[in-house]
C-alpha cells in the first residue's frame, strides 16, 4: 500500500519538477493526491479539508516563490505542517508530568478493546525501570476477568495491584486505592478503567466521578491506531467530559496508517504522548511526530529525499 | 436508548429540501460516505456510477438518487450469508481477528444463540497467550451454560482446539466454537499459528473448521480491508462478524470488503452482553449507514 502511494506521489511531483514556483494551478493534482493519501490513512474528512486549505495557503505564500523546485517545497511544506500539528519536534511535550506531591495519578480511559489494560502494564513497566514505586488499580468492574487480566500483568512485572472483587463501585475503588497508595508510599498510581462508548452517559459519568474523587494528574485517552473516521466523535466526547491530558496510540505495530492520530490531535488539541507497538509490555515508545507524519502521508522516501537534497 | 446524539445529521438532512441533483448534493454524499468509513476508492466508484446515471437522465431527482443509492449498497451487501451447511458433528467454528476486535465476547453471544436454537455447544480456549484470556472465556462459558475446554496459559492453542473437537465428538456435542488470540494480520508467525490450528483440526475432521469467522471492529477504518484480505487469503475466512455497531461508528468499511472479496457479513454485534448479536441484514445496515447516530438502534 505504501509503495503504490509513493509511486503515485512521485509521479505527481515529477510532473511538477522544473516549475519555478508553486501556483494554484500546478499544485491542484498534488493537493488531490495528498488529500486522497490522508483519507486513505483514515484522517477524518473534515480534518483533511482543514489541513489541506491551511497547507495550500502556505504553499502559495512568499517563502515558496523564492525556492528553486516547486514539488520539493510542496512536499516539505505538507510534511512540516503535519509534523508540527502532531506536536513538532519537541518531545518534552509528550512526557508524563510527575506530581510534586506523590503519588502521581494516571487514569486510562477509552473505548472497548483499545488497549487500556495492556497500556497500564506498559506504563507500570516504564516507571518501574525508572525506580518508581508503582501501583496499578483494577477499576474495570464490568468486563469478565478484567481484574484477573491486570493481576496477571502485575505478577509478571512484580508490580502491586489494588483490586477488590466484591466492590461494585468503581468510584469507591479508585478512592480507596488512592488511600492505599498514600499509605504504602507509592510514587505512581495507574488506574485501569473499563472500556466504554462515548455515548454511554451513565458510564461517562462514572469516569467523571472517578476523576472528581481522585483528581488525576494525567487522564490519558487510549486509542487504537486502526480507528477510522469516528475517532473525532469519540475523542471530542472524552475530552469534553474529562478534559483529557494526553493520548496514547496503540497497535502501531501493524500496517495501519494511523490517521486517527491527526484527527484526535486536531479535535482535542491534546498531545500524543506514547505509542504501543506490540502486545508485550516493553512494546512501548514515545510518540514521534515526524515518524507519524510520514506514516500518515505514506511518502516517507520522498520526504527523506527532500531532506537530503 | 442509552445513546445520545452527535452533530452529523445523516442522509435525510442532506436531501432535505433538495429539488434537484447538483454537484453540492453529490459532494455532500461523498462526505457522508467517507465519514462512514466507506473509503475513498469505494466511495468514488459508487458516486461516479451515480453521476453517470444522472447525466444520462436515468436518475432525474434527489428522491430517485436516494433510492438508487440505497438499492446499490444493499445489492453489494446482500450476498449469501447463511452458515455453511454440513452433516458433520460437531460443527466447528474458528473465530479470528486482530487484537481487541471482540472475538471472545462474540463467541459468548454465538454460544447463547446456538443454545437457544436447541443445540449443544462447547467452547475451546484457544487464546493461550493474552493475560486472563482463558478466565474471560470461562466466565462467559459459565454465563452461557456451556462447557469450556482449556489448558494452561502458554500451551499450544492448536492442541486445545483439537482436544475440544475430540471431546465434543465423544460427547456428541453439536457445535464447537474456538477462541483464538488476537493477532495483527501483518505478523507472519502468528498467522502461521492460525493455519496450524486449522491443519490440526482437519486431521480429525477433513471439512473442519466449517466456518472461519473474522471479527471486524466497526470502529476501524481502512485497515480492516487489509485485515480481511490477509486473513481471507491466509486462512480462508468464510464470513465476518461486525462488532461494536452500538457506537457512532458506522462500519462502512465493510461495503468495500464485501464488494471486492465477496466475503459475507454473517453477524453483527451491538453491545457487550450475550444478547447483543444477530444475523446481518443488508437492508437494515444500509438504512443505519445513513441515519444519524441517535436514530440507529440495532437491538
Ligand atoms: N499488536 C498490539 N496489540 C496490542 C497493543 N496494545 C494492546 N494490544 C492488544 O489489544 C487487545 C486489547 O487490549 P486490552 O489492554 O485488553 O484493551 P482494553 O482497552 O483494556 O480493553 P477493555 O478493557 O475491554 O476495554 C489485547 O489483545 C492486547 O494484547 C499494541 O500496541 N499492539
Ligand atoms: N460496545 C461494544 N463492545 C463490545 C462489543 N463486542 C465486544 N465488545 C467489548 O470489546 C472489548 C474487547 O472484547 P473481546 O471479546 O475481549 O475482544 P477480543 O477480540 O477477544 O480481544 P483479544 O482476545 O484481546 O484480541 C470488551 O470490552 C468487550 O466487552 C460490541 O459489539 N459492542
Ligand atoms: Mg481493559
Ligand atoms: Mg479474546
Amino acid at each position: 500500500m505504501f509503495n503504490t502511494l509513493n509511486e503515485k506521489l512521485q509521479s505527481v511531483f515529477k510532473k511538477m519538477r522544473g516549475e519555478a514556483r508553486i501556483t494554484e494551478d500546478n499544485i491542484k493534482e498534488a493537493i488531490r493526491q495528498v488529500k486522497m493519501a490522508m483519507l486513505e490513512a483514515d484522517v477524518n474528512y473534515k480534518v483533511v479539508k482543514k489541513f489541506i486549505s491551511g497547507v495550500q495557503e502556505k504553499a502559495l505564500g512568499e517563502e515558496v516563490l523564492k525556492s528553486l523546485s516547486a514539488d520539493q517545497v510542496f512536499i516539505k511544506i505538507v510534511n512540516d505542517e503535519l509534523t508540527s500539528i502532531l506536536g513538532g519536534e519537541d518531545p518534552s511535550a509528550s512526557k508524563i508530568t510527575l506530581s510534586s506531591t506523590p503519588p502521581t495519578i494516571i487514569m486510562l480511559v477509552g473505548l472497548q478493546g483499545s488497549g487500556k489494560t495492556t497500556t497500564a502494564g506498559k506504563l507500570a513497566k516504564h516507571f518501574q525501570k525508572n525506580d518508581k514505586r508503582v501501583l496499578m488499580v483494577a477499576d474495570d468492574i464490568y468486563r469478565p476477568a478484567a481484574i484477573d487480566q491486570l493481576e496477571v500483568l502485575g505478577k509478571q512485572l512484580g508490580v502491586d495491584v489494588y483490586s477488590d472483587k466484591d466492590n461494585k463501585n468503581a468510584v469507591d475503588i479508585a478512592q480507596k486505592s488512592y488511600e492505599y497508595a498514600k499509605k504504602s508510599a507509592k510514587d505512581i498510581v495507574i488506574i485501569d478503567t473499563a472500556g466504554r462508548l462515548h455515548v454511554n452517559n451513565e458510564l461517562m459519568d462514572e469516569l467523571f466521578n472517578i476523576k472528581k474523587a481522585v483528581s488525576p494528574d494525567e487522564i490519558l485517552f487510549v486509542a487504537d491506531a486502526m480507528t477510522g473516521q469516528d475517532a473525532v466523535n469519540v475523542a471530542t466526547k472524552f475530552n469534553n467530559d474529562l478534559d483529557i491530558s494526553g493520548v496514547i496510540l496503540t497497535k502501531l505495530d501493524g500496517d495501519a496508517r494511523g490517521g486517527a492520530a491527526l484527527s484526535i490531535r486536531e479535535v482535542t488539541g491534546k498531545p500524543l504522548k506514547y505509542v504501543g507497538v506490540g502486545e508485550k509490555l516493553d512494546a512501548f515508545e514515545p510518540f514521534y511526530p515526524d515518524r507519524m507524519a510520514s506514516r500518515i502521508l505514506g511518502m516517507g522516501d520522498v520526504v527523506s529525499l527532500v531532506e537530503m537534497a | 436508548s442509552k445513546t445520545s446524539g452527535r452533530i452529523i445529521g445523516g442522509m435525510e438532512t442532506i436531501f432535505l429540501g433538495k429539488k434537484e441533483i447538483d454537484e453540492e448534493l453529490l459532494d455532500e454524499l461523498e462526505e457522508l460516505f467517507v465519514t462512514s468509513d466507506i473509503g475513498v476508492s469505494t466511495t468514488m466508484k459508487i458516486i461516479d456510477d451515480l453521476r453517470n446515471d444522472v447525466s444520462r437522465k436515468i436518475l432525474k431527482n434527489p428522491q430517485q438518487l436516494k433510492n438508487a443509492l440505497k438499492q446499490k449498497l444493499t445489492e453489494i451487501l446482500d450476498i449469501d450469508n447463511e452458515l455453511v451447511k454440513t452433516d458433520d458433528k460437531p460443527y466447528v467454528i474458528l473465530v479470528t481477528g486482530v487484537n481487541g476486535a471482540g472475538k471472545t465476547t462474540s463467541i459468548a453471544k454465538l454460544a447463547k444463540m446456538f443454545k437457544e436454537n436447541g443445540m449443544s455447544v462447547m467452547l475451546a480456549a484457544g487464546d493461550t497467550f493474552r493475560a486472563a484470556a482463558i478466565e474471560q472465556l470461562e466466565i462467559w462459558g459459565e454465563r452461557a451454560g456451556v462447557p469450556v475446554v482449556k489448558q494452561k496459559a502458554g500451551s499450544d492453542s492448536a492442541a486445545v482446539v483439537y482436544d475440544a473437537v475430540l471431546s465434543a465428538k465423544s460427547k456428541k456435542i453439536d457445535v464447537v466454537i474456538a477462541d483464538t488470540a488476537g493477532r495483527l494480520h501483518t505478523k507472519d508467525n502468528l498467522m502461521n499459528e492460525l493455519k496450524k490450528i486449522s491443519r490440526v483440526v482437519k486431521k480429525e475432521m477433513p471439512d473442519a473448521p466449517h466456518e472461519v469467522l473474522l471479527v471486524l471492529d466497526a470502529t476501524s477504518g481502512q485497515n480492516a480491508v487489509a485485515q480481511a484480505k490477509t486473513f481471507g487469503t491466509e486462512i480462508g475466512v468464510t464470513g465476518v462478524i461486525l462488532t461494536k455497531l452500538d457506537g457512532t461508528a458506522k462500519g462502512g468499511v465493510i461495503v468495500g470488503i464485501v464488494d471486492e472479496m465477496q466475503l459475507p457479513v454473517k453477524f453483527i454485534g451491538f453491545g457487550e452482553s450475550m444478547d447483543d448479536l444477530k444475523p446481518f441484514d443488508a437492508g437494515e445496515f444500509v438504512e443505519a449507514l445513513f441515519e444519524s447516530a441517535d436514530e440507529t438502534d440495532y437491538s
